[in-house]
């Protein structure tokens, strides 16, 4: 231990810690600072910045004794008196805070910016001192034009054109947990320290698929500081769980599957010591043949992932079928078929994984903290029964498949979310949910698990990667007369969501389209790879850009304009999906592309043109997506809304469900729904989500749903509590539940509604091409989208901008790489999204075809802008330079070198060592 | 002693002299490394890759080894001088382009404002951007230890990728400089990277030109990486050009010798080997132009 002196925000400080620390440590942890959040602790993300002697550094990496003397600027210095920083409110203002984990990062880095360059500052500047400091959720233009109102310049949010539906719909307003996020007051679950709190860590397989012959604990056991070291002998309850089907071990038993399997699990008073003990847990393996590619794992002699199943290696086989698919190809004119290949991704959530469980009975007394008897949660609160704090997508099922682990019921425990920094469909499956629970109830202590970064790579699900074959036929008018796929999906080790996400791959195949004559085959594949499951986009991203690419080829072989023949063909009122679900109602995908046409067909519109060694294109693109889970699931929310009268008699009150904020402004819509049915102004509105012994079930925020499920419940249960406070004396509180239940679906191949409703967007991207070095920009993408009805514009238009970037990054930068089952991907250095230097000019419209069952007329747009993008690129790098896309992310080695060569497509994507596997149409039925 | 943490160190030093530092190493003798930004070495510490150290010195604190300094006819850079430093310096945007436009391209903002010069050069990537730039301005390095310090040509440090003659746990790399460009002479770098999971240069490449009063090149250096297991001066390619004029056609040529010179390798991930040459080709010829023009004093 040595005195480390700091100028900390202001005032000298001195304290006493190891010389090993680094400077996010000591301000996190010893100083209890935790504004400043870590993402990677790689130097990559730079959502740890922080002003050293007004320099911008990143804190992860920066040794405390570094800054020995120096003055230091963390997040929580910038507001003075409670009057916020220029900047703090310019993010409120623009909406620039999403889920906030970089918020007080990037905050920070444009602070230090805005010091050196004042008012005169520009786009440009920003863009370079912002190049490392990433977002995944905003897309950046929201956060460029705050900084730019912080400096000072005359920058009003950018919002969509719309008329208000009411007095809070309609309406801009920053979330109400976004305060708190600028301030680097609002608390992720890593910022949570209970007194007694104990370090966890997980013994990774590391092998790919193995037999497991031992495990050895006992000097792990042995090393002081060590609490508690479990393996599967020590579940109690049921060792699976899984979303759809219970098939991933919480602790491994008879073999791994892949690489980031968890073997076994322990606690110690420190995080150092958690890590030392995991290398003395001894494992002997059988190392068993890897499959890792889901075609060859359909192969009769593959190695197969789960033994004693029917199909072997095949989790399910999805079809689609509608109308006769010959009779509709006999009557095309012109067909293209094509094969394509889309890639592993991941979220990249900036917040890892992180887990706390207290175990019933606890009291922070008995470990010197101090007790809050009217605290419900939190640190000074005691805890009637194991309580798991989590930033989760779905807090109930968390709770059940803990209480299945454990052997109890699942009343016996609680789920309580925390705020989440990010997620976009990643934090759906259980990570450390159960093994905290496990291990704070062996040692009646609470337990912290936080995933590094790098495990955090190895472990949790990704996006699909597939090979998608798509055959398209169209009469020489340009409409379609049929289309056949085959889709193979690799589904990984586990089932997680992979039926329900390739399902959507196989509806969403024929594109947004009428389309008579429909044959689609999927099969979802276990392999040794990574789980895939739910990511943004949720399958359709997959198919779309399949999709879209082949409609611009018959576009091109037919003659055709790209706007016309999709207006052609487009889904509206009257013309039926290709489940044949007809469509009654909220259906604006033809006025989707008229938006983006009028946008992009300017004066002088030209499809493509040369400056200088650059040629520009532009691209177009359509997509729908489902709002709600669909398919004949029950699809139910519940919400308790309590009402009162404040001290000066206005009315107040709070909503709660247990549906996730991860960002998206779920907050902003529920408190919106409620103010509009109380007639009372958002900002008496208080929301709670995701405490399962305080908030119904929201069920899974997944699915574009929440606005439409959750925000009929928290509207609905509010409009019952205003009749009751009507009835009651004013000094009464009233509360209301609501369940709603959304409308009845039915299931896939029963025929009928599959969904209850769709939203539709149209995607115009101008890309520019460098053609001395293949390299490609998307510079502009102009897009429209229809979502029924706008709750709340500001947080709508941020979900569009951050679609739309994520999308970009699908396109052109993000694979998640891996090698015989083991991920080349092993680092955050290694995965790159998009960064502010990739984001393009957005301009954002939108459409509004309400649908009657939504809240106001809303559906779900969470996914939607995340779809379609892909697709607008490369139909514009095509028409750049002739070249055809078939795998993404495009490669700028591979165009460069089709370019020079005059190939007219590229199979190989960054990342790919082997050409597109040829897979067959036409599987019997 | 054990090591406090893996992956860390004991005691962290931030020395104020050069004498201090070198004592410090010489009484660690060995277990004792030596870090300036610490923005690569310690993002590698951090995954394990390097051998545990008891104690880190820091050599960015040593008085008058943080500034760039014009003397005896040298820029000279001290070893706490950070690449943020050399992109915003006057003299060198002017009088040593080539090294502040490599050092601009390194990592982000963050990473510059704490990556030093010295750190970049004793880390001999063989395509580290600062050291290609340092590298086509003909600089040298100081290096201190036990037995006192002398300046060596940067050329001369580089052993093999990421491996230096300098000993890190005994020397420290103390200055750095190089000769401004004087009239009628003129630099530049370029880079070319890709927008995926890979933070290194496809190709880095730098010159430095000087011409004669005809617009003759007079001297030329060219170097290069990653085109081998330490960063390359072209030496062919500069033997094509000296004597003769200034002209694409020569630039061209340049960039062909320098091709056959050398064996442009394939990487994983990286860049296919044609794609490399393609990227020499395309720019080798454009910086040597940029050169040219800024000697001229019509380049920007």
């Amino acid at each position: 231990m040595s005195m480390l002196h700091l100028i900390l925000n202001g005032r000298p400080v001195d304290i006493d810690v190891p010389e090993s620390r680094y400077l996010s440590e000591v301000l996190r942890n010893d100083l209890g600072l935790t504004g400043t959040k870590i993402g990677c602790n790689e130097a990559e993300c730079g959502i740890c910045t922080v002003l050293v002697n007004g320099t911008p550094i990143e804190s992860c990496v920066f040794p405390a004794f570094k800054a020995q003397g120096a003055t230091v600027e963390t997040i929580e210095s910038l507001s003075q008196d409670g009057e916020l920083h220029p900047l703090q409110q310019a993010f409120l203002d623009h909406g620039a805070v999403q889920c906030g984990i970089c918020t007080p990062g990037v905050i920070m880095t444009a602070k230090a910016l805005l010091d050196e360059k004042g008012a005169s500052l520009t786009d440009d500047e920003i863009s370079v001192a912002l190049k490392d400091t990433y977002c995944r959720c905003t897309g950046y233009q929201s956060v460029i034009r705050a900084i730019r109102q912080a400096a000072g310049q005359n920058v009003a949010p950018l919002l969509p054109n719309i008329q208000p539906a009411g007095d809070s719909i309609g309406r801009p307003h920053p979330n109400p947990q976004s305060r708190a996020k600028i301030m680097g007051r609002a608390r992720y679950t890593d910022d949570y320290r209970f007194p007694g709190m104990l370090y966890a860590r997980t013994k990774r397989a590391g092998v790919p698929h193995a037999r497991i012959r031992s495990i050895n604990t006992a000097a792990a056991r042995n090393l002081p500081g060590v609490r508690a070291v479990l393996t599967h002998e020590d579940v109690p309850g049921h060792n699976r769980h899984g979303l759809v089907i219970d098939d991933w071990p919480v602790l491994c038993d008879d073999k791994v599957r892949y690489a980031g399997d968890a073997v076994a699990i322990v606690a110690a008073d420190s995080d150092e010591v958690a890590a030392a003990a995991l290398e003395r847990i001894r494992v002997e393996y059988d190392e068993l043949p890897v499959v890792s590619d889901a075609i060859a794992a359909t192969k009769p002699d593959a190695p197969l992932v789960h033994e004693g199943r029917d199909n072997g290696n095949l989790l399910r086989h999805i079809k689609v079928d509608k109308g006769d698919i010959e009779a509709g190809f006999a009557a095309a004119d012109a067909i293209v078929d094509q094969t394509y290949r889309t890639p592993a991704t991941e979220h990249l959530f900036l917040e890892p994984e992180c887990s706390i469980a207290v175990p019933g009975g606890y009291n922070p007394e008995d470990f010197g903290g101090t007790l809050d008897r009217n605290a419900a949660r939190g640190e000074t609160a005691t805890h009637d029964k194991t309580t798991i704090y989590v930033g989760s997508q779905i807090p109930y099922q968390d709770r059940g498949q803990t209480a299945a682990a454990l052997g109890v019921e699942p009343d016996a425990v609680r789920v309580v979310a925390t705020l989440t920094g990010g997620g976009f469909g990643g934090k759906e499956d259980i990570t450390g949910q159960i093994h905290t629970a496990l291990l704070a109830e062996k040692t009646q202590r609470p337990v912290k698990m936080l995933y590094s970064r790098q495990e955090s790579l190895l472990v949790h699900p990704k996006r699909h990667a597939t090979v998608i074959r798509i055959r398209t036929g169209a009469k020489s008018d340009g409409t379609l007369t049929a289309v056949e796929a085959t889709l193979y999906g690799d589904a990984g080790a586990y089932a997680s969501l992979s039926e329900k996400v390739l399902t959507r791959a196989t509806t969403h195949a024929a594109g947004p389209y009428d389309v008579p004559n429909v044959k689609v085959d999927c099969f979802a594949i276990y392999t040794n790879n990574a789980p895939s499951g739910a990511f943004r986009g949720f399958g359709v991203t997959q198919s779309c850009f399949a999709v879209e690419s082949n409609m611009d080829m018959l576009a091109e072989k037919l003659g055709l304009d790209a706007a016309e023949i999709r207006r052609v063909n487009a889904l509206d009122i009257g013309r039926a999906t290709s489940t044949g679900q007809v469509l009654r109602e909220s259906a604006g995908l033809n006025e989707c592309i008229d938006m983006v046409d009028v946008g992009m067909r300017g004066k002088d519109f030209h499809w493509t043109w040369e400056e200088g060694n650059s040629r520009f294109a532009w691209g177009l693109a359509v997509a729908y997506k489902n709002t709600g889970l669909g398919g004949g699931a029950p699809d139910r929310a519940g919400a308790e809304v309590e009402v009162w009268r404040d001290g000066n008699d206005s009315i107040r009150a709070e909503v709660r469900t247990s549906s996730a904020e991860m960002g998206q402004g779920l907050p902003a819509v529920l408190a919106a729904c409620v103010a509009e049915e109380l007639g009372i102004p958002m900002d008496n509105v208080d929301v709670l989500l995701g405490d399962t012994d305080y908030c119904p079930d929201g069920g899974p925020t997944t699915a574009s749903r929440q606005t439409f499920v959750s925000g009929n419940a928290a509207r609905l249960a509010a409009r019952k509590a205003a009749k009751k406070l009507a009835n009651a004396s004013s000094a009464q509180s009233v509360r209301a539940r609501y369940d709603y239940d959304a409308p009845q679906t039915r299931a896939l191949g029963t025929g009928g509604d599959m969904h209850f409703a769709f939203s539709f967007c149209a995607q115009a991207a101008l890309v520019e091409i460098d053609m001395d070095t293949g390299e490609v920009h998307v510079r502009k993408v102009i897009a429209a989208h229809d979502v029924g009805r706008t709750i709340n514009p500001l947080t709508l238009q941020g979900q569009i901008e951050g679609g739309i970037v994520m999308c970009i990054g699908y396109t052109l930068t993000e694979h998640y790489i891996q090698e015989q089952g083991k991920p080349w991907t092993d680092v955050m250095a290694r995965y790159k999204m998009p960064s502010i230097t990739h984001t393009p000019a957005i301009t954002s419209h939108i459409v509004e075809h309400p649908t009657s069952g939504g809240p106001y007329g809303a559906k779900g747009v969470g996914e939607l802008p995340s779809i379609p993008t892909s697709a607008a690129i490369c139909n514009a790098i095509y028409r750049a330079t002739g070249v055809r896309v078939r795998s993404l992310p495009v490669d700028q080695d591979e165009l460069l070198r089709a370019i020079r060569t005059g190939a007219d497509e590229i199979e190989l994507a960054w990342g790919d060592l082997e050409p597109i596997p040829t897979i067959a149409l036409g599987c019997e039925r | 002693m054990a090591n406090a943490s893996p992956n860390r160190w004991d005691r962290y030093y931030t020395p104020a002299t050069v004498a201090e530092a070198i004592e410090l190493l010489q009484q660690y003798d060995g277990q004792a490394r030596v870090v300036g930004g610490g923005t690569d070495l310690l993002v590698e510490t951090r995954r394990g890759l390097h051998r545990p150290a008891q104690a880190m010195v820091d050599v960015t604190n040593i008085g008058g080894l943080d500034t760039i300094t014009s003397d005896d006819g040298h820029i000279v850079m001290g070893c706490g001088v950070t690449h943020s430093q050399i992109v915003t310096n006057a003299l060198i945007i002017e009088r040593g382009s080539c090294l502040a436009e490599s050092c601009s391209v390194i990592g982000g903002p963050q990473v510059r404002n704490v990556g030093t010069l010295a750190g970049n050069v004793a880390h001999a990537l063989p395509a580290g951007d600062g050291t290609i730039g340092l590298l086509a301005l003909g600089g040298e390095i100081e290096v201190a230890g036990e037995g006192g310090s002398h300046w060596m040509p940067l050329q001369e440090s580089f052993k093999g990728p990421g491996k230096s003659f300098i000993d890190r746990h005994r020397q420290i790399l103390t200055r750095l400089r190089f000769t401004p460009t004087a009239e009628r002479e003129g630099s530049a770098h370029h880079r070319v990277m890709r927008p995926q999971g890979l933070c290194l240069p496809i190709i880095s490449m730098g010159v430095r030109v000087k011409l004669d009063d005809d617009d003759t090149i007079s001297a030329v250096r060219i170097s290069m990486g990653p085109v081998g297991p330490v960063p390359y001066l072209a030496e062919t390619a500069m033997d094509v050009l000296v004597g003769g004029p200034a002209t694409p056609e020569q630039f061209r040529q340049a960039a062909e010798v320098a091709l056959n010179s050398v064996s442009l390798r394939a990487s994983k991930y990286r860049a296919s080997h044609e794609y490399r040459e393609q990227m020499v080709r395309t720019f080798l010829p454009m910086i040597l132009n940029r050169a040219v023009e800024r000697a001229q004093g019509t380049g920007l």
